[in-house]
């Protein structure tokens, strides 16, 4: 008789992501038997602890062993260079958005209490808390993680869910305008479970068309096929469909400013900067691994999709009046600018490391400013909960020079100025696109250059809408029932400092990042 | 043999995507998506007869345990919000837009 093989699960290097989950599950244990007093004492260490022992990790992995060359878990997990460099840049953002939701006053005392009832108004008075807040962040932070780095279609859907289901909740838990709150997880949620089913639908296509949803497999079935099949490429566009929507690429952007208005701040944040991560690693795994044969006919419409995204997003947000929102449109327009990296990384020459570099380091930087900006964004406060509306900015900077003047940086360095980090973002993208156009024998190397000049419009009308804010924070006459700065918790204090160096600091000496981007990129992913 | 249920499965797929886009009610909006997630499980037991393998038959499996999880999480939010508007219209949660 047959034995069944055991199958292998390389701990070691799943260890960074394991020890997140593991202490999620424990968290959830905690919120089970702990006291309700203690519960908090006990999930901030546990939290903050776990993402640093992970990113340690990391840093251990990758300091010593190098990236493994071949995927773990029997082929399901690939921890290659360019996913330990996300897992990195993921563990750090998480870090500094649970110092966000540490905060008093973020979230909600009681989901279930009707808003502008005795219900609530009782939680308040005895000052109940949602913890379970920490062990859902960290399931969603697994997700992130498990996200760029799943090998196959299966997992990567898993993975999709795991991140997405506790942002759905999360998303609701806003203590004040709770309203919007509720709308924003409805909204999120319907939309959110539509696309997967779509991804969903696609794996099944493909599958039908190659037999395996493993990522390597699919590329062989792609490399011997004649003919392009029908079934085929309905499946990689429902395929894309569920990938695009969950990096904000138009069309399929509506989500993004209705939910990052009103998700409470810090989970805008992590959404902002974590899940954009994790979902362009997750794009350029599937797009590299499971479809570099079919690249011909996918590149034209990712021009198509990352040229309208870059236009969507800037336009749209010239006519914003809420500040969440502006920033929302925004984070569009930079996922535009993060599909000409993803394109750039495919050219005559086939796949290179430097674009990949390119777009690794366009990810890092433009988290850490993006998580700089929204905590600013929760310290300007009035009396209905933070001042949300654009005319309630109006003279900040007269009043707390200091707080205006970090936040206008941080639009700089959006709009790509030079001497902020955002502006070597953009340029390191820009140069990848232009050389992968500029091969030879490449008939997508004009569309290219194209493309670039569209980025750099676009880039010019995000620029405007930026400075637009700046202006007047600065050179307009305060309110006088203007909104209040608080004063910052020491997280938010840390959170603001850390994005200022790091966008600072890039924008003046860029090269060790981008040597490290470099070499995560240099293994390129495994199969 | 196995193009009819293949069939089928694209219809139940196009009837629950057109549910999601033309229903108002939150509550069957959801089991729209549903809908769709059980055309997906037919295609890949589908599939998985004709390659002879058991990937889509496992797969299945993985896909009920996420929409069961879905599930929780879904109601949770549609309950809230009803419990809120005492409406659970899609259309009428109008407060976030433009």
């Amino acid at each position: 008789m047959n034995k069944i093989p055991a199958p292998t699960i390389e701990y070691g290097t799943l260890a960074p992501m394991l020890l997140v989950f593991g202490a999620a599950v424990l968290g959830v244990l905690v919120e089970a038997f702990a006291p309700r007093y203690l519960r908090k004492s006990i999930h901030v260490p546990l939290t903050l602890l776990s993402l640093a022992g992970a990113f340690v990790l990391v840093v251990v992995q990758t300091m010593t062993k190098g990236a493994p060359t071949a995927p773990a878990a029997m082929g399901a997990v690939a921890v290659d260079g360019p996913a330990l460099f996300l897992w990195g840049v993921i563990l750090v953002l998480a870090f500094v958005s649970v110092l966000l939701i540490n905060d008093e006053g973020q979230f909600v005392a009681s989901a279930a209490a009707v808003p502008g009832t005795a219900a609530e108004d009782e939680a308040e008075a005895e000052g109940r808390a949602h913890t379970e807040i920490y062990p859902l962040v960290l399931f969603a932070v697994g997700g992130m993680m498990l996200f760029p780095a799943s090998n196959d279609l299966l997992v990567m859907f898993v993975a999709l869910e795991v991140m997405s289901l506790p942002l759905y909740l999360l998303c609701g838990l806003a203590r004040r305008r709770r309203l919007l709150s509720q709308e924003a997880a409805m909204k999120y949620f319907l939309l959110g479970a539509f696309s997967s089913a779509f991804f969903l639908y696609g794996t099944a296509l493909v599958y039908g068309y190659a037999g395996s949803v493993d990522l390597a497999k699919i590329s062989d079935a792609l490399g011997t096929g004649g003919v392009l099949d029908p079934l085929l490429l309905a499946g990689l566009a429902l395929l894309g469909v569920g990938l695009m929507f969950k990096v904000g690429a138009a069309p399929f952007q509506a989500w993004k400013p209705d939910v990052y208005q009103g998700a409470p701040t810090p989970i805008t944040a992590l959404m902002a900067s974590g899940v954009l991560v994790a979902a362009v690693g997750a794009v350029l795994r599937v797009l590299w691994v499971g479809l570099g044969n079919l690249d011909w006919d996918w590149r034209p419409v990712m021009w198509g999709v990352a040229a309208l995204t870059m236009i969507v997003g800037s336009v749209l947000a010239i006519t914003q009046t809420e500040i969440k929102r502006m920033l929302a449109y925004s984070s569009i327009a930079h996922a535009g600018f993060l599909l000409i990296g993803v394109l750039a990384t495919f050219d005559a020459a086939e796949q290179n490391a430097d674009s990949l570099s390119a777009i690794l380091f366009y990810l890092l930087v433009y988290g850490f400013t993006t998580v700089g900006a929204f905590a600013v964004v929760t310290m300007v406060r009035e009396a209905g909960g933070e001042a949300g509306h654009l005319s309630r900015w109006a003279g900040l900077g007269k009043r707390s020079p200091m707080l205006a003047g970090v936040f206008a940086f941080f639009l700089l360095a959006f709009a790509g100025i030079p001497l902020t980090s955002g502006f070597f973002g953009k340029y390191a993208v820009f140069v990848a696109a232009l050389r992968s156009g500029s091969e030879s024998g490449d008939s997508m190397g004009a569309w290219m250059t194209g493309l670039v000049v569209v980025a750099v419009l676009a880039s010019a009308i995000a620029a405007f809408f930026y400075v637009r804010v700046i202006v007047l924070m600065f050179f307009s006459e305060p309110l006088a029932d203007g909104p209040t700065v608080a004063s910052p918790s020491a997280g938010t204090a840390a959170v603001i400092a850390l994005a200022l160096l790091v966008t600072a600091v890039v924008g003046v000496y860029p090269q060790p990042i981008l040597d490290i981007a470099h070499q995560a990129a240099s293994g390129l992913f495994v199969r | 043999m196995t193009t009819e249920y293949l069939v089928l499965s694209g219809i139940l797929f196009v009837i629950g995507a057109l549910g999601v886009l033309i229903r108002r009610n939150a509550i069957v909006v959801f089991m729209c998506v549903e809908l769709m997630l059980n055309a997906c499980n037919l295609a890949f037991v589908t599939f998985a007869r004709q390659w002879g393998n058991l990937d889509g038959q496992i797969i299945a499996f993985f896909v009920m345990v996420v929409a069961a999880a879905e599930v929780v999480v879904g109601l949770a939010i549609i309950v809230t919000i009803f419990r809120t508007r005492r409406s659970a219209s899609v259309d009428d949660a109008n407060l976030l837009k433009y």
